[in-house]
């Protein structure tokens, strides 16, 4: 089979695009998940602040795939928590939830280090001004904050589009890592040829996402 | 290259690329010519699987299984004793690099032969043949073959083309869980997560035989044939003629059967007679090919199936639907 054939014989782009569902998903979720976590760690309550500190702790530090394992194998086969019935849709969601628990503390830490450059004064004027804590929060500091951390929250956007492959750790079967496996295990001739259609898709896909990062913090930054 | 020898005096690094290149291309005469002069000896780099019960175990520092029982037969009728053999992972996706770069001498993994393969590696064998099965729940009476698996959920190891198998050829509807290693498909099968665990029926055996509670079976009826070969570098045809010289060693002296018998003690699985041991080491391919294979099966299990009454007539219906 040659580089044509392959190409036809196995859907690279359904695999591809299933990479991409995941990342959309994953990055809507840790997002949210993001912005109320890094509420919590900058929150007046010690016990929230606390509570989102051990999140952050536990989750950025656990290797993704240990905890896409524990989805797939403890959550779901043990204990049999499941999003569906179906398989597919089962597992796809169980990857989002891991891949979403784990970028959220990313997220939730890129945030901070944009709020530690919005300057003391800013919060404290806010406060003189009667502005409450989500009202400063959502009005005054977190717009500044994410307009300083667009280059951190880049980086994480391309890590998180990189780690949808590990996926394949909670069965998710389409994406690109198994179907290259699949690739490999049948056209054991072609390796180089397979190795090279996969590299040279995820440099695609990627190298727009820099671009665009660096662009985006080079003109959202707030000039101080 | 530098993992041949231990350890060696700068001066002798030329010399051991030599040897490690020497070893490479002509594995025997290499060993007969080093015993002398090196202290530690050479060893020899074997490529087998960690996690395939009833093949090969790595269990703590030893390793055990038939394919482990072949490995060392060959090195032995190489000139290498036990010690002097370095075994090596060798997951399914990483066998042919493997060999290419030279990283192991020679393979022995469940490596079902096929044209794909020949281009890039070539193979001694095959020592054995196998096919692919079920397991399932000794409870579960609806699954009596792979034509049995629409709407129902399947565990495959991720990376095989087992799924795919019985997707393409037998239920298109089958739902697949695919799992890191097979003893993580029998978790979710005894817990009820799937339905059924498809790989090579001696795996499958070795597994339900492993669980000890004996709440699985075998379905017991192949459909597809893997002829298992020994993996060597591409172009290495003296070491080639030398494994195959010493499988039919093997296989003619009894130590073959009496391997495998220990191998798959107690799991009560018995290799198809029509196919093993294999007649002639010719690197047969496998063959993924169902309808003309049922073809054979069927006249080859109808002796061999004759005391399985209860499942005879299904078997006969399940043949005749696949043809």
């Amino acid at each position: 089979m040659d580089f044509v054939g392959l190409l036809t014989h196995y859907d690279v782009v359904g695999a591809f695009w299933v990479n991409i569902q995941l990342t959309l998903w994953s990055a809507l979720f840790s997002t949210i998940l993001g912005v109320i976590l890094v509420l919590m760690r900058i929150s007046p309550v010690g016990s929230l602040r606390g509570f989102a500190t051990g999140f952050v702790r536990f989750f950025q530090n656990m290797p993704l795939t240990i905890l896409m394992v524990f989805l797939l194998l403890g959550a779901f086969v043990q204990l049999r928590l499941q999003f569906s019935s179906d398989f597919t849709t089962n597992f796809y969601w169980l990857a989002i939830t891991g891949l979403s628990l784990y970028t959220s503390t990313y997220v939730c830490e890129s945030l901070r280090s944009g709020i530690n450059t919005v300057p003391i004064g800013q919060a404290e004027a806010a406060r003189s001004l009667g502005f409450g804590f989500f009202q400063s929060a959502f009005l005054i500091i977190l717009p500044q904050a994410l307009r300083g951390a667009i280059a951190p929250l880049g980086n994480t956007l391309i890590a998180l589009m990189k780690n949808t492959t590990v996926a394949a750790a909670a069965a998710v079967a389409s994406e690109t890592s198994s179907l290259m496996n699949t690739m490999i295990e049948a056209n054991a001739d072609q390796i180089l040829t397979i190795f090279l259609i996969f590299a040279i898709g995820w440099v695609i896909l990627i190298i727009p996402v820099g671009l665009l990062t660096t662009y985006l913090s080079n003109h959202l930054a707030v000039r101080r | 290259m530098r993992n041949i020898h231990s350890s060696h005096a700068l001066g002798r690094t030329i010399l051991a690329a030599l040897t490690s290149l020497a070893m490479l291309t002509g594995l025997a005469g290499c060993a007969d010519g080093l015993a002398g002069q090196q202290v530690t000896g050479p060893t020899v780099r074997i490529g087998i699987k960690f996690d395939q019960p009833g093949l090969s175990v790595k269990d703590g520092s030893t390793y055990s299984g038939f394919d482990v029982d072949v490995a060392e037969y060959v090195a032995d009728k190489l000139g290498f004793s036990k010690r002097q053999i370095q075994w090596v992972q060798a997951a399914s996706s990483q066998r042919e690099t493997l060999l290419a770069n030279g990283q192991v001498d020679f393979i022995v993994g469940s490596y079902s032969i096929d044209a794909a393969r020949k281009k890039v590696v070539d193979f001694a064998g095959p020592y054995f043949v196998a096919g692919q099965d079920l397991l399932v729940r000794k409870s579960e009476k609806s699954i009596t073959g792979p034509q049995d698996l629409d709407g129902r959920k399947l565990c495959t190891a991720s990376g095989s083309t087992s799924a795919q198998v019985i997707k393409n050829n037998f239920s298109s509807n089958v739902q697949v869980m695919e799992l890191s290693g097979y003893a993580e498909c029998v978790t979710a099968l005894e817990s009820g997560t799937v339905d059924a665990v498809s790989t090579d029926d001696i795996i499958l055996a070795a597994l339900a035989a492993a669980k000890g509670d004996n709440d699985l079976r075998v379905v017991g009826k192949p459909f597809t044939k893997e002829t298992y070969g020994i993996g060597v570098r591409k172009g290495s045809v003296e070491l080639k003629r030398k494994i195959n010289e010493a499988l039919q060693q093997m296989i003619s002296s009894g130590t073959w059967k009496k391997d495998l018998t220990a191998a798959t003690k107690g799991t009560g699985y018995t290799p198809n007679p029509a196919w093993n041991p294999p007649a002639t080491m010719n690197a047969q391919n496998s063959d993924h090919d169902v309808s003309h294979f049922l073809k054979t099966a069927k006249s080859s299990t109808s002796s061999a199936s004759s005391s399985a009454s209860a499942s005879s007539s299904s078997s006969q219906s399940s043949s005749k639907k696949g043809e």
